[in-house]
């Protein structure tokens, strides 16, 4: 049988190293599974994160050949079969151990969105139209992978002013649900610092759920800032009527 | 004393952060408790998450004629008429309206013409019935519950588990946990439980259940004395991927065969006009699931052991907006694109229909304070559950679990935790780590995979059976002496080795339930004893611990009243 062999991290948060392991190939086989032989044969205390392995719950996140991947969707045979596949934790977040990472920090950045609250006295009736448009949304499996990758996250560690992708198509999708009777621009521009992302689509790049997080979410967002408040008809009409805001 | 644990104190403490568990916990904070979910993954990525196919509710916005009574029908015939009648009852009244509540905390269905939650038709539904979301149900439903709870205000403990349940005179007093990221012990106490941890899938080799579906909120709850019941009904879904071998049993939904997905055999024949001409596809889940397995063996398989599943005959557009994730799927892991051809599809340990037993309005087990929902709760789905029928059970009893805790927790008085039973719950937990001997827990899980995958699967013998129970015993043995190495930071080998105890207890309660059932029903098929018989029709199987091991009895079944026998005598 054909072997692979796997170079993963191993180590902790005070530091580590990557370690080959020498594993045999089946057919149609990914990277999770090889991971799984090594746990199970090579080194039981192998730390990796994963659930459904079947690309639904975005638990199983890594670097593999230097790339943000799910591990469960990438197949062993798509990858140079001649050198050692490589499998790292994703980079943005703290290392707890192997490839297992701390990702909390994205569960208290969604604390910060409200959620969902309808228009008074609207009626249930929606277009299959409206909901197309915000299922893209609504797809995304929270696998991290766009807040990996993206740079103002990565490069420049820039957490505490800034939510990232995920959390931009999560409000793109309530804001574009369209029934929702909230507006988030004052929340994007102040606190989740939507401005500093500069749309250079590497996290459109990644994602898994094939989410068109700049072209359809993020920019549409930032047009929404702008109209908010940067526009000066806008701004004149709320003066003069006013508007609810939810910040 | 300086404990080797934190200690935490809530309310009502639930264990589970799936669909009944977050139902729970938000019905249960809006009665004004405090709440704590612990759970073993990440929020968010509990197995709701791969429910594709659609969430049961007679709401007739497409067929007119539907309502509660026949959804009811439907649920009992699935069931072989095994079910609660008063939870298929209260399941049928009330998913409509919990399915409009979800709509209301911001879940989007796909749509009728009118702008309607829009329904499709499944296995056993006489009418269109199943909201859903593309294939992707329960992503939509776990989202939503999961942003409503945490902005209600639920303290959520994610990558957690529950080892034990402590008990104080017979009631439930609290829980003793591990966190999974640093090995550390936690405590809590909490006047009332709710399990809500979901099936046991993990202890066969063909499944469709992710890693964490171990088993343990049973046999939590059987080591906390409560009954379990119908433990020899596990599902086996008909259509799970056959090939490649990584990916054997991954879910294909069953929303394939309700767009109109066909199953044929190598010969190119509908083999279901063989074994259920009426329903054709469409059939309940036992039924077809033994008919693809019974096509393999009597050598009509496809070239991987499976049948033929295909949607191909339908636009390629369509394919890819109803079933987006199956279109992935295949085309990602199988190089199969499903617009243009047949998928290879084979049964795979899917659900679990037995359980915790409870009480159809409370959700109580019979340990006071001790209640569960979902999966690892029995009594709604009976010997055979419909599709689409998990999802609203979630909801309409993870609701009522919530309801029914957060009460029991204003009446009760608080209740010591005791430290002789938190010392023996931590001693348990580290003994791998000084086990001596190179036993794996990772052996023992493929070897107990193997036996349930060969001695109790979806045909079942008496010889089989008992030769399981023998090797059930062989790796109990086993797994008392697995011993794991490295730290109790994030170590899977040890944590598979406290989830093999659940395995094993479940496993042995599944084996006892299937010997003793002399008679072929719903998902348990006897090869020895084919049909059905009127005295088992009467009869649950009742497991529960004593002193010297597991007991099996059994408990008559409730008699219906009369306007509900009406109901199913009617066509």
């Amino acid at each position: 049988m054909a072997e692979a062999t796997l170079r993963v991290f191993r180590g902790d948060s005070n530091g580590g190293q990557t370690v080959d392991y020498r594993v045999p190939v089946a057919p149609g086989m990914v990277v999770l599974d090889a991971l799984h032989y090594i746990q199970g044969h090579l080194a039981p205390d192998l730390a990796v994160r994963w659930n459904c392995k079947a690309g639904k719950c975005g638990s199983c996140s890594a670097e593999v050949n230097g790339r943000p991947r799910l591990t469960c969707k990438t197949r062993v045979d798509d990858l140079p079969q001649d050198q050692p596949i490589t499998v790292l934790p994703m980079r943005s977040f703290p290392r707890i151990k192997d490839l297992v990472t701390d990702v909390s920090w994205n569960y208290r950045v969604n604390r910060k969105i409200p959620p969902f609250e309808p228009r008074k006295g609207v009626e249930w009736k929606i277009s299959q139209l409206d909901v197309d448009r915000v299922q893209e949304f609504r797809k995304c499996i929270e696998c991290f992978l766009c807040q990996d990758v993206c740079h103002v996250l990565r490069e420049h560690d820039k957490k505490e002013q800034f939510a990232g992708p995920r959390f931009f198509v999560r409000i793109a999708g309530l804001e574009m649900h369209p029934l929702d009777g909230l507006n988030r621009a004052g929340l994007l521009k102040d606190q989740l610092g939507l401005g500093y992302c500069n749309i250079t689509k590497c996290c459109t790049e990644v994602c898994p759920e094939e989410i068109r997080i700049t072209d359809n979410a993020i920019i549409p967002l930032k047009e929404r800032v702008i109209d908010e408040f940067y526009d000066p008809l806008t701004m004149l009409f709320r003066k003069l009527h006013g508007q609810q805001r939810s910040h | 004393m300086t404990a080797n644990y934190e200690t935490r104190e809530h309310d009502v403490l639930i264990i589970g952060a799936g669909g009944a568990g977050l139902r729970a916990a938000i019905e249960a904070l809006a009665q004004g408790a405090s709440v704590g979910v612990v759970c073993k993954s990440l929020l968010g990525k509990a197995h709701t998450v791969m429910a594709e196919g659609g969430i049961a509710a007679a709401m007739a916005n497409v067929d007119a004629a539907d309502n509660w009574k026949t959804h009811f029908r439907d649920t009992m015939r699935g069931g072989k008429f095994l079910n609660d009648w008063r939870m298929a009852q209260l399941h049928a009244q009330e998913s409509p309206d919990r399915v409009h509540e979800l709509e209301q905390w911001g879940a989007l269905f796909d749509r009728t013409e009118n702008g309607d939650i829009l329904q499709r038709a499944f296995g056993g539904h006489t009418f269109k019935r199943l909201c859903h979301v593309g294939d992707r149900t329960g992503l939509e439903m776990i989202r939503t519950l999961q942003d409503r709870g945490v902005q209600q205000g639920i303290d959520v403990y994610m990558e957690c588990t529950v080892t034990r349940l402590l008990t104080d005179d017979g009631r439930v007093a609290g829980a003793f946990a591990y966190w999974r990221e640093t090995g550390r012990f936690i405590v809590f106490k909490a006047k009332s439980i709710v399990i809500a941890t979901g099936g046991i899938g993990k202890a066969w080799r063909v499944t469709s259940n992710s890693w964490e579906y171990t088993g343990d909120g049973m046999a939590l709850a059987y080591e906390a004395g409560a009954e379990l019941i119908d433990m020899e009904f596990v599902q086996f879904h008909p259509t799970g991927m056959v090939w490649p071998p990584g990916v054997q049993g991954i879910l294909v939904t069953e929303a394939v065969r309700g767009e109109g997905g066909m199953l044929r055999n190598r010969a190119g024949e509908r083999f279901m006009e063989k074994y259920d001409p009426k329903r054709m596809e469409l059939s309940t889940r036992d039924v077809v699931a033994r008919s693809i397995y019974t096509e393999v063996k009597e050598g009509r398989g496809t070239e991987h052991g499976g049948a033929y599943l295909d949607i191909s005959h339908k636009p390629a557009e369509y394919v890819k907006r109803k079933l987006p994730s199956m279109y992935h799927q295949f085309k990602e892991l199988a190089d199969v694109d499903i617009t243009k051809g047949p998928m290879e599809v084979g049964p795979t340990c899917h659900y679990m229909m037995g359980g915790i037993r409870v009480d159809a309005e409370t959700a109580q087990s019979t340990v006071p304070g001790l209640f569960a929902a979902g999966e690892a709760a029995a009594g709604l789905h009976g010997a055979n559950r419909l599709g689409g029928n998990s999802l609203s059970d979630l909801l309409v009893f993870g609701r009522r679990a919530g309801l029914a805790a957060a009460e029991y927790a204003r009446r009760a008085s608080p209740a010591p935790n005791d430290s002789a039973q938190i010392a023996e719950a931590e001693k348990e937990l580290v003994a791998p780590f000084s086990n001596a001997g190179t036993e794996s827990p990772y052996a023992v899980h493929r070897d107990l995979q193997e036996v349930m995958q060969n001695l109790v699967g979806i045909y079942r013998t008496k010889d089989d059976l008992e030769r399981a129970l023998v090797e059930l015993e062989k790796l109990n043995a086993r797994a008392a002496k697995a011993s794991v190495e490295g730290s109790r930071l994030f170590n899977p080998g040890w944590h598979l080795s406290n989830d093999l105890k659940a395995m094993l207890i479940v496993s042995e309660a599944v084996t006892r339930s299937a010997l003793a059932r002399t008679e072929s029903r719903g998902a348990h098929s006897r090869i020895d004893y084919p049909n059905v018989d009127a005295i088992w029709e009467k009869k649950h199987n009742i497991i529960v611990r004593q002193a010297g091991g597991m007991n099996r009895s059994e408990s008559r079944v409730q008699e219906m009243p009369e306007e509900l026998k009406q109901i199913l005598a009617a066509d």
